[in-house]
């Protein structure tokens, strides 16, 4: 088993006939990711590597029965495209567009959850359970199957840990990138509660940084409720208050967000933390 | 982007907000003017976006024109915290009774719009709810819904304000919520709100930050976007579509993505703080960076005098190493840098950058398989070199 996706996933790709989304559309397939169309206003009836290009999502989700959809669309037509996915009855919805406006997020998110979807994103690397299926940019180079979950705010970052990870042969169930947006659809808390419910995670990495509360609210989760040991990696130490380091969401302010408060959180909670994150494998042994 | 007091308050203004009926000036004359114009006692602010410009004497009372002008003439030009004043906002002085803190902020762990609001006005917000966390009254918006008159009417109840303002303090709500709104404002802050000694509410200082990422749909914002605070190397690195910030440390970093730009600085520090050794700069090129934005991104590093080595930690997903390396080697022969180059590239298309990397024999560079290793070298280089 796995979180989120898994072989038996029925992927749409909203964007596919774009430059982004097309070449990532075509890396999902080759990985061996189901994916049975794609979405572009416009351009219905067009066929993409042998798959389908709709007008709608709509459309797309009659005739395909997909169960997914993977937001590629620019920032200004990426919030309107996750309403649609929702609206379409789509589940779980992962979207890779950063620079989203927040309120526009705000808006979608509560949409997404009167629709009862799951959203991932924005502005993260989507989802991939190795051997099976990923949907998204992560390369699929940097994890081998195995029972350790990954969960992180940033994209490169996570592939930088699982490829440590892979080099001393640890494998990974799934890894969720959540992405580095103040405000985001699924958060640290909602990933480490799959992980801690799913018999084949045995262990939890968690990647955070600078900004915001929310590995502070996943230490309390971590202290509360879950039973798999986490190790995690906070980045940021380095950075000064005030400035934003580069995601929307990573900047000190008032005091509240900086590393050490989210380093002393997480090991008191009982995580373990390491200080370079190319040691996560040894935490994790 | 951060507006200053003056822009928020007009902005404000806009809105149906009260706001005192003061005038930006540039120089102690136009002070002097704007102070007659006026009458009576004003109030001279200086417009910079730090906080803490009272206690550095930037706003100080003035009684009658005179005064106004040699206030202004010892503002104007004033360092506060790095900033040059180059505006005073001349204000009429207020007969203010109580001062009230008013703000709308995106709540970011529940998703949606914030009201924060006190009767203990004027005092730094922070320092407020550290010590007295209940007397601030949080209530969220439904961002779909928006504010709602209930709302409206709860807050004022439950803050304590004075019934004979409910009235006036519901139009200051509506109109503030109506403009974090249509400007995307991160935060629309009013501190203090004040009420006057003869019951009216007035926006004495405001505060206004919109999203980046909304600009785009705010073009007559985006004019009003004040640089000066902004360093050369940032303003450039902006232009490019980079992400800069220079830092204090002697090792220039150029990575894709902001969590592991933070990372590698993170690591420059872990190895090199003992000698004193860390980042010059956060620095993202961003996913798919092109070999021109990576050129840039190198001249940007080098521009900085301090930079004793550069870092380069690409580990490619949508970036290609291949197009990186062909950047490096393009900025390599345009700025011929003297400073060595710790250059690590990993993931898409990694065997063919460092292929490029390598064929191009250039003098004083190293590589490195993992992060750590990369870290150490450049840690290394900036201690052989004293």
């Amino acid at each position: 088993m796995s979180i989120l996706i898994d072989k038996t996933a029925r992927v749409l790709v909203q964007g596919i006939t774009g430059r982004q989304g097309g070449f990532h559309a075509k890396l999902m397939m080759e990985y061996g990711t189901d994916v049975v169309g794609g979405v572009t206003p416009g351009k219905g009836g067009e066929w993409f590597e042998g798959t389908p290009v709709f007008d709608t999502m709509r459309m797309a989700v009659e005739t395909t029965n997909a169960d997914v959809s993977l937001v590629t669309v620019p920032a200004r037509f990426a919030a309107d495209a996750i309403m649609e996915a929702a609206d379409a009855g789509i589940k779980l919805v992962i979207c890779l567009t950063e620079h989203i406006p927040v309120s526009d997020m705000m808006k979608v998110i509560a949409f997404c959850r009167r629709h009862g979807a799951r959203l991932i994103g924005p502005n993260c690397p989507g989802v991939m359970t190795p051997g099976q299926a990923k949907v998204g940019i992560i390369p699929a180079m940097v994890a081998t199957a195995g029972n350790v979950g990954v969960v992180s705010k940033s994209g490169t970052l996570t592939y930088e840990v699982g490829f440590a990870m892979k080099n001393q042969g640890i494998g990974i169930s799934t890894i969720v990138g959540i992405g580095g947006d103040p405000v985001i659809g699924t958060t640290f808390v909602d990933v480490l509660e799959m992980f801690e419910n799913d018999p084949e995670t045995e262990k939890v990495a968690l990647l955070g940084e600078i900004g915001g509360s929310a590995e502070i609210v996943a230490a309390d989760y971590i202290k509360n409720a879950m039973t798999k040991p986490v190790a995690a990696f906070i980045a940021g130490r380095s950075a000064p208050a005030g400035k934003r380091m580069g995601h929307a969401g990573a900047i000190v302010d008032g005091g509240e967000g900086s590393a050490e408060e989210k380093i002393l959180a997480l090991e008191a909670a009982g995580a373990r933390v390491a200080a370079n994150p190319e040691e996560i494998p040894n935490l994790l042994a | 982007m951060k507006l200053h007091e003056y822009q928020s308050k007009f902005l404000f203004a806009d809105y149906g907000i009260p706001i005192p009926r003061g005038k930006v000036a540039t120089s102690a004359d136009e002070a002097r003017a704007i102070a007659e114009e006026l009458g009576g006692i004003v109030v001279i602010k200086a417009q910079v976006q730090v906080g803490g410009r009272g206690k550095a004497g930037g706003v100080k009372v003035a009684r009658d024109a005179d005064e106004a002008q040699h206030h202004a003439e010892r503002i104007l030009g004033m360092n506060i915290k790095g900033l040059t004043v180059e505006r005073v906002l001349v204000d009429p002085g207020a007969d203010i009774v109580q001062e009230i803190y008013l703000a709308i902020t995106n709540d970011r762990g529940a998703g949606k719009p914030l009201i924060m609001t006190s009767m203990e006005g004027g005092m730094d917000i922070e320092e407020l709810n550290r010590e007295r966390p209940e007397a601030i009254i949080r209530e969220h918006i439904d961002p779909i819904m928006g504010l709602k008159d209930f709302q409206m009417t709860y807050i004022a109840s439950a803050m304590g304000m004075p019934r004979a303002q409910w009235r006036s303090f519901g139009k200051v709500l509506k109109g503030l919520y109506n403009c974090y709104r249509a400007s995307d404002a991160e935060l629309a802050e009013i501190n203090p709100l004040a009420i006057t000694g003869d019951g009216e509410l007035l926006a004495v200082d405001g505060k206004v930050i919109i999203d980046d990422n909304a600009l785009f749909r705010q073009p007559a914002l985006t004019e009003q976007r004040d640089s000066s605070g902004e360093p050369e190397s940032e303003r450039q690195a902006r232009e490019a579509g980079i992400t800069y910030i220079k830092l204090d440390g002697q090792i220039g970093c150029m990575v894709n993505g902001a969590g592991l730009a933070m990372t590698t600085m993170d690591m420059t520090k872990l190895y090199g703080d003992a000698d004193g050794i860390g980042p010059a700069n956060f620095l993202d090129i961003g996913g798919g960076a092109s070999p021109e934005q990576v050129a840039a991104a190198l001249r940007i590093i080098l521009s900085d005098s301090n930079v004793k080595c550069v870092l380069f930690n690409i580990f490619g997903g949508i970036t290609r190493c291949d197009e990186v390396a062909h950047g490096i080697l393009t900025a390599y022969n345009e700025v011929k840098p003297s400073v060595p180059m710790v250059i690590r590239l990993q993931g898409t298309n990694a065997v063919e950058g460092s292929k490029i990397i390598n064929e191009a024999r250039i003098p004083n560079i190293a590589g490195a398989d993992t992060l750590t290793e990369a870290a150490k070298r450049a840690v290394a280089a900036v201690k052989e070199q004293g």
